[in-house]
């Protein structure tokens, strides 16, 4: 393999793994304050929609971005009325949001576009465009460490950089803030923080918004950085395999990275990967898609260290007599 | 009366004596159509341990959590050092300086010692000021009340009694003058319990006002200035603990005369009925839990195993009840029992003549939703006066239920009631009932009175003594020691899954088998 190639797929990698990182992310939040997230998928999705949609719209990315946070904050906030104030099933409602964004985002788009569920191709303003670092031109000249820094580490769009600052600040709000403290108490044993006298309901809506302001930047990356437009079902099953990262990740923000980076560079790898032999063996395109999947099953039957979820999580608190 | 003159009054009556830490008035509480506190009035002095007695559901948890701002009651004030004082949450209880310990700790597992303490309490935004704060102070604390606990073990490491003491340390951290603790005996060991005592007997000495929710008259008897009584969401009583006796406080918890010893023939012992014989069990985490014990127990006699709990005694119950898998040897009327393979289950040792009352009667016992007649039915579904062809027979298990029901004095006796709508006593005797009817050769009996009045203890122990009397054998496990002593015929104490040792009960105390009970054998002791 050649070493142009390789750049190509390390670059691939940071742009597939930021949607997933941002949504592994946004599961942390809400997953360690106990509230259980499936529907991360739904939320990246309308908000990958709004954000093409207002996009194409205004023709301006930014105010994209704001509508595509809001539709995810919308459902986020619908997932907390549901699991938190009336104590729903957090599975149920994490469904129900998945099933309402995928039918939601093609009628409205059918109605406002008429493009078969589509929005209009983005283009100029209408996209985020990729941010080249200072003498990214000259240095790319300089052979090896050269294009790492002109390709891999410069040449993305600000949502990416997003993304992997995102990671330093999630570890230092979750370990070294007060708020962080509240938020893994409240996921482990919701009774401490009670009888500490702190809202639990609060700390939990702060999460749960928390996840939907993350979900929302990665469903705005999906369709304003890494595509150029809305399609239906554009999110094919990112958040799913975000939340995959998150329990590969043991719910920790540095490994979370590390996960997204692992499942981003095999879906980046995949087209070369796809159909090649190994040892014998055609690898089909289908087992590098269940890779992501195949691992967390690993992790989850302790192949590979145990997984311990946040243990009040999935349950909604209620004071007991 | 007027909020004027009360207040009227309160100002003459601190011209004369200092105001209680604690006044309650007129306190009501209502959950749909229960009471659960009606117009409870008390004061607390300050500086003095305040017990506060009365059996399961007699409204003493639901007072404290009112007084802790858990729950807001319908009608009645609450006074704090003589001012009024709304308490609507917990942070407004912390405020007023309430702190409480409750019976299950609220302590995050994972989290330090340290992390625990400052847990909403903390100095500011950041952690490690606030956590350096509390690590200069924890030390203070630690050294003048006996509260040693090492600050970045993790909560789960840690023994119960560990754990509890940082339940109080989270409190004094915050301040707080008043410390209420919801059975704080329950889970401890004698030694730890008695340290627990004089922790808060230096508590006591540093002015600080104690309030002590238990059902242990002994405990009362020990540690308490002034006792209140409180039966079916009422006050009955408050009385100073050196003008009482435990025979007097038990009346007033009952509402009529109870019997606190076990009345009991001399044992009449037959042949072994059952012998254990390098008995070990593994646990699924590839713990061993019980490390080759041996015993044996014969006809006509109750063997107490005692110890704190998780030392091994669930395991071995369940091994016995033929629910868990062991190594060794076990006879049961010289036939050896099947403990790995086929035969090793619940319903082939019904069989041989074991049966079982769990530990857990809420996980174990009964099926909570089920009704009566249906958790009686549970286990022995294949006997035939239970089944008409293919089908249960529904009529005849309800009406062998209400039979049992009413031998046992179950209240109400209505079979048809779901078990979770019975008292703790009456779901204990829906047990009881239906494993002792079954007339044994062995009983288990698991913590028979755990979450039971003493009305009901009573009569279960009076069961449980009638069946011995019979010719039967029983095995007891039971953290209570004075359970274990008032019943037992024999003690086997255990510890780490050893058997520590037998002992006649007319020749030992608490105190050895407290020692027992924490792995000390007392020759080195």
């Amino acid at each position: 393999m050649d070493y142009g190639l390789i750049i190509q797929i390390l670059d691939s990698t940071l742009r597939l793994a930021t949607p997933l990182l941002l949504a592994c992310l946004a599961g942390m939040f809400s997953e360690r304050a106990g509230v259980f997230d499936i529907g991360l998928e739904g939320k990246m999705l309308a908000a990958a929609f709004l954000s093409a949609a207002v996009a194409a719209a205004t023709g301006s990315v930014w105010l994209g971005l704001l509508a595509g946070i809001a539709a995810s904050l919308a459902l986020a906030l619908l997932h907390g009325v549901a699991s938190i104030t009336f104590r729903g099933d957090q599975l149920i409602s994490g469904v129900a949001i998945n099933f309402l964004a995928a039918g939601l985002t093609v009628i409205v788009g059918q109605a406002w576009f008429s493009l078969g569920g589509r929005t209009p191709p983005l283009s100029g303003e209408g996209r985020f465009s990729e941010i080249e670092w200072p003498l990214a031109g000259i240095i790319n000249d300089i052979p090896v460490a050269g294009p790492i820094y002109a390709d891999i580490i410069s040449g993305h769009t600000i949502l990416v950089y997003v993304a992997l600052l995102a990671v330093p600040l999630s570890w230092f709000v979750l370990f070294r803030t007060r708020y962080g403290l509240r938020l893994r108490a409240v996921g482990e044993n919701p009774g401490a923080v009670d009888t500490a006298g702190i809202s639990v309901t609060r700390l939990r809506y702060g999460a749960v918004l928390i996840c939907g302001l993350l979900c929302g930047l990665a469903g705005a990356y999906l369709a304003t950085g890494l595509a150029a437009g809305f399609v239906k079902e554009m999110t094919a099953g990112r958040g799913f395999i975000a939340l995959a990262a998150l329990i590969f990740a043991k719910w920790r923000p540095w490994h979370a990275l590390g996960a997204c980076l692992l499942f981003g560079f095999l879906d980046a790898s995949a087209p070369f990967l796809e159909n090649k032999d190994v040892l014998g063996v055609t690898i089909v395109p289908q087992f590098i898609q269940a890779l992501p999947y195949m691992l967390t099953v690993f992790i989850l039957a302790g192949f590979i260290g145990r997984a311990d979820p946040p243990r009040a999580g999935g349950a909604a608190y209620v004071k007991e007599r | 009366m007027s909020v004027e003159t009360q207040k009227g009054r309160q100002d003459t009556a601190a011209l004369t004596a200092p105001a209680p830490a604690i006044e309650l008035r007129g306190i009501s509480k209502s959950f749909g159509p229960v009471q659960a506190n009606k117009d409870i009035a008390i004061k607390v002095a300050k500086g003095t341990i305040h017990g506060i007695i009365g059996e399961n559901g007699a409204g003493k948890s639901t007072l404290m959590s009112i007084l802790y701002g858990f729950y807001k009651a319908d009608k009645g004030e609450i006074l704090i050092n003589g001012d009024h004082t709304d308490i609507p949450d917990s942070q407004a209880a912390i405020a007023a300086g309430i702190g409480m310990v409750f019976q299950h700790f609220k302590l995050v597992e994972n989290f330090t010692v340290l992390e625990n303490v400052v847990l909403g309490a903390e100095s500011g935004p950041m952690l490690r000021p606030s956590l350096s704060k509390a690590r200069k102070l924890l030390t203070q604390l630690s050294d003048e009340y006996e509260l040693s606990v090492d600050p970045d073990a993790k909560i789960e490491d840690l023994s119960v009694g560990h754990q509890q003491r940082v339940e109080i340390l989270k409190a004094l951290y915050r301040q707080a003058d008043i410390l209420i603790l919801d059975e704080p005996t329950g889970v401890l060991t004698p030694a730890e319990a008695d340290h627990l005592f004089r922790i808060l007997e230096g508590l006591r000495a540093q002015g600080k006002t104690i309030i002590l929710i238990t059902h242990k008259l002994r405990e009362i008897m020990e540690i308490t200035d002034t006792v209140s009584v409180m039966r079916r969401g009422q006050m009955t009583a408050t009385v100073k603990t050196a003008e009482t006796n435990p025979e007097q406080l038990a009346e007033l918890m009952v509402g009529r005369k109870v019997l606190l010893q076990v009345d009991k023939a001399p044992a009449k012992l037959g042949d072994p009925i059952l012998e254990v014989e390098n008995l070990s069990v593994v646990d699924g985490d590839g713990v061993e839990r019980v490390k080759g014990i041996n015993f044996n127990v014969r006809a006509g006699e109750i063997l107490g195993i005692a110890g704190v709990s998780g030392n091994g005694q669930s395991e071995l119950l369940e091994v016995l009840a033929g629910y868990g898998k062991g190594t060794g040897t076990i006879r049961m009327n010289g036939d050896t029992l099947d403990l790995t393979g086929t035969k090793s289950d619940a319903k082939t040792r019904r069989k041989q003549g074991i049966a079982h009352v769990p530990e857990d009667r809420h996980a174990e016992g009964l099926i909570l939703d089920f009704e009566a007649w249906e958790n009686t039915a549970l286990g022995y579904i294949d006997d035939p006066a239970y089944n008409r062809g293919l089908l249960m027979d529904n009529a005849a298990i309800r009406k062998d239920t209400e039979e049992k029901m009413e031998r046992f004095d179950v209240r109400p006796p209505n079979p048809r009631l779901a078990a979770k709508n019975f008292s703790g006593g009456n779901q204990q005797k829906i047990v009881l009932a239906r494993e002792i009817e079954r007339n044994p050769d062995l009983l288990l009996i698991g913590q028979p009175t755990r979450g039971v009045d003493i009305g009901a203890i009573e009569f279960i122990h009076k069961q449980i003594v009638a069946l011995r009397d019979q010719g039967k054998a029983i095995i007891l496990v039971s953290v209570e020691l004075e359970e274990i002593f008032s019943l037992s015929d024999r003690i086997a104490v255990m510890f780490d899954g050893h058997i520590m040792g037998e002992r006649n009960p007319a020749d030992t105390d608490e105190k050895e088998l407290g020692l027992l009970m924490a792995g000390m054998t007392t020759e080195g002791a």
